[in-house]
């Protein structure tokens, strides 16, 4: 038993790959866990960021600076009264979040942290995580259409369509991104998420930059697809507040309602780490060419726990101009417990053998958090595009670009 | 139209002519659809019954009256003056322009007219709610198009306009803020100045605003050509206000029939030309710009003097009646009273711009989508204190 589980140790390959089931299961826990914080994490820090935007403060109560807030918005949407409409279909009813949460979470298990830090490897990767992700559109439908309600069928209905258009020209996009991998030696493509990294290694490249501004203009269009794709603003038409109430989930409430919320944010977080694997070089660290030799890769190695140092010293600052009040005694404390944790694992991460584990990670979980942030971003500047100009957007712009850009990556891909 | 016994929407359509939708072979049953009372976006408790062909909009049918408060009728049982502070929760964006209403006709009634300082004064407080409900109108017309942000800016600027309110008379919302015969306060000191900061103050955010909107690719999608009325549609309905304006009448009652001091100050009647809701939008924003050039002139010059006219303790108009009418935010706002000698008015008829606005809210909509019906409603710039009174 024990050798089954250190075998895999020497394997340097994913647990999927190398068929070790404990590890494959230790490594599900611990990414699903993960998404799980980060979209607590990023429910936080939406509303904060979002506030900021809006010359607000966003939660401050809930301890300091609303860090707890999550946490109580999750007790209390657990411990809501189940509501169930009365003429609602119920066995879709419950089986709708649970679809939707599954697609989003399904695609994690290609998503690469590292060569090796991946659930499992497989070599349809991009085209697993296309097909999972799109599954999700079902539960959106199912939702819509098993509350027996007006305002979730259009909402549902506007979401299948928006869904499946914008899904065409994201393949597109996805597709020459992919066409790239192939150009080596062997001249042979690959489909595995991790191969398509690995390729960008090779070429020492990000895709991004291949066959300027070819590869750009692929992950524009993805950029703008994926939005589309998670119901977000500008996009947020299943759900447009101010049109259908809350879209196909306005008959949802409490824990399942979390549920449509907690498989959307990690929707969102899953195409992230697509575009970052397909274009912004995964977990390679920035400039890897330009800046070589050993010192950089110490700098870079560095930054780590040089950024939860940081995170530490802004919580310090937090507690140092916290008002001294005895009332806000606790609220001081508890800043500076999280300040001391969050410098703790600064530390941990300056430690030379966890620093070059965790480089990958870090760099992957960076690039997405960039993706995070523009999400809020947008949000907080632009209004809401119509349903037939939201139409008009994915099939007569994005589809012909996306078309046209693939032709051309095809064509460069040949005479280079 | 007969009153419907029923509770089902579809017999409040009976009477509308309502287009089929096109014969295809993807033809569905037509959707019948309350967009109201209860809904983040009617502005209030509007009640819009939709009849929709998937997205498109065949039909609407406004109920109103979820807010009545019977206003009118409790005019009947006051005194002129004891009735001045109900006019204010009619349209409670903009209380002080209801309340200048009512006092200019009540004055015009009693054959008083108010010292020129307190026409002054008037004057700043009025153009100042025109800000305030114009900020008001945008955030909220911005938040339900989509656009969040705007909505937080406009009210921290709208803020400092309540402060001037509330420094002035005590309250933010329903002012209360003139009475018949002229003004009950003196400005207070550094009233001047605090509006003259203000003038400030205001234009860079306007631009703001203009920065977030005004260009936005999105914005320009979701109010180009959505929810067009002709000039001749809008004075067919009697539409009044920006609305009119956007479609390229000049009409303006401040310009077209001065009341308070407005003659004596040098101002534009902007304009637009499609009568779209962007063309709305843009008569909107320039007459902010418009608002503070009024009262930029208004604080240089104001005069020194009385603030209220003599008027009777016990006001007793002499019999007849009376119709005036001034251009509030949202467009004419008239007052019809009746007198019959004694100190309650017999009859006092309010002509309220939002209600009447309201009625080009089918013509506007229909054959659009869903989504248009929100921006036209907010572009109608509705308040419902004010449409069921």
């Amino acid at each position: 038993m024990l050798d089954y589980i250190t075998s895999y140790l020497s394997s340097n390959t994913t647990p999927g790959q190398a068929g070790n089931v404990f590890w494959a299961f230790v490594y599900i826990l611990v990414v699903f866990g993960g998404v799980s914080v980060a979209v607590m994490a990023m429910n936080w820090l939406e509303r904060k960021a979002l506030a900021h935007f809006q010359i607000r403060l966003g939660p401050m109560r809930v301890g300091p600076h609303g860090l707890l807030q999550p946490i109580a918005d999750a007790i209390k949407l657990f411990t809501k009264e189940d509501i169930v409409p009365d003429k609602a279909d119920k066995f879709v009813f419950w089986i709708a979040p649970l679809i939707i949460l599954c697609a989003a979470f399904s695609v994690y298990i290609v998503v690469p942290f590292g060569p090796t830090h991946a659930i499992t490897d497989l070599n349809i990767g991009v085209l697993f995580m296309l097909g999972v992700s799109s599954l999700a559109v079902l539960g959106v439908v199912m939702a819509g259409w098993a509350s027996n309600s007006h305002y979730p069928l259009i909402g549902a209905l506007r979401s299948s369509a928006q869904m499946v258009s914008y899904e065409v020209a994201m393949g597109m996009a996805v597709v020459s991104a992919v066409l790239m991998t192939s150009l080596n030696k062997t001249g042979t493509g690959t489909l595995s998420m991790i191969g398509i990294v690995q390729a960008q290694q090779q070429q020492q490249i990000w895709f991004l930059f291949k066959f300027f501004p070819l590869g750009f203009i692929a992950f524009v269009i993805f950029a703008i697809a994926m939005v589309a794709e998670t119901n977000r603003a500008p996009f947020d038409l299943p759900e447009a507040e101010s049109e259908l109430t809350a879209g196909f989930h306005t008959e949802y409430s409490g824990l399942r309602w979390s549920l449509f919320m907690l498989g959307e944010y990690a929707a969102m977080i899953a195409v992230s780490s697509i575009a970052v694997t397909l274009w912004l070089g995964g977990w390679m660290r920035p400039f890897p060419n330009t800046l070589t030799g050993a010192i950089w890769d110490l700098v870079f190695s560095l930054f780590p726990g040089a950024i939860f140092i940081a995170l530490a010293v802004i919580a310090f600052v937090g507690v140092v101009r916290m008002p001294k009040h005895p009332y806000f005694r606790i609220q001081t404390l508890g800043l500076a417990g999280f300040g001391a944790v969050l410098g703790l694992i600064g530390l941990i991460l300056f430690a030379p053998p966890v620093r070059d584990r965790i480089q990958d990670i870090f760099w992957f979980v960076a690039k997405v958090a960039v993706f995070m942030y523009l999400y809020i971003w947008y949000r907080a500047t632009w209004p809401r595009y119509r349903f037939d100009q939201l139409m008009k957007v994915g099939w007569k712009v994005l589809l012909p670009i996306a078309i046209g850009v693939l032709i051309l990556t095809a064509i460069l891909g040949v005479l280079l | 139209m007969t009153e419907p016994t029923t509770t089902d929407p579809k017999a409040y359509l009976s009477h509308l002519e309502l287009g089929e939708p096109d014969k295809t072979f993807l033809d569905t049953n037509e959707l019948i659809i309350n967009m109201g009372p209860q809904h983040p976006a009617t502005h209030g408790v509007l009640r819009v019954i939709l009849k929709l062909d998937g997205e498109k909009v065949l039909g609407t049918e406004c109920v109103i009256g979820y807010l009545h408060r019977g206003v009118e009728k409790i005019a009947e049982h006051r005194t002129y003056t004891m009735f001045n502070p109900y006019v204010d929760r009619m349209d409670y964006v903009a209380a002080v322009s209801n309340g200048l209403g009512y006092c200019e006709a009540v004055e015009k009634l009693l054959n008083v007219e108010a010292p020129p300082r307190a026409k002054y004064i008037r004057v700043i407080l009025t153009e100042l709610n025109r800000l305030a409900s114009h900020q008001l109108w945008l955030g909220t017309h911005a938040l339900d198009i989509g656009a969040m942000t705007p909505l937080f800016y406009t009210f921290r600027d709208r803020e400092e306009i309540l402060k001037i309110f509330e420094k002035y008379c005590g309250a933010r919302l329903t002012t209360h803020a003139f009475r018949i015969g002229g003004c009950l306060y003196e400005t207070y000191e550094g009233f001047e100045d605090d509006v003259k900061k203000f003038l400030d103050f205001a234009p860079p955010k306007i631009e703001e605003y203009e920065e977030l909107l005004t260009t936005n690719r999105i914005w320009l999608d979701r109010t180009k050509n959505v929810g067009t009325i002709s000039a001749k549609d809008c004075i067919a309905l009697g539409v009044t206000g920006p609305v009119l304006r956007a479609s390229g009448v000049k009409w303006d009652l401040r310009k077209a029939q001065p009341y308070a001091a407005y003659s004596e100050f040098d101002f534009e009647i902007p304009t637009g030309t499609n009568g779209d809701t962007y063309d709305r939008y843009l008569v909107r924003m320039e007459e902010m710009r418009q608002s503070l050039r009024i009262i930029r002139q208004a604080v240089d010059r104001i005069p020194e003097g009385p603030i209220m006219a003599k008027v009777p303790k016990v006001m007793k108009p002499p019999v007849g009646e009376i119709y005036h009418s001034i251009e509030a935010p949202k467009g004419e706002l008239g007052y019809f009273i009746v007198s019959d000698g004694s100190t309650q008015p017999y009859r006092i008829r309010v002509r309220p711009p939002s209600f009447v606005n309201l009625q080009a809210l089918d013509i506007m909509v229909r054959g659009q989508l869903v989504a248009d019906v929100i921006a036209v409603i907010g572009t109608l710039d509705i308040v419902l204190g004010e449409v069921d009174r």
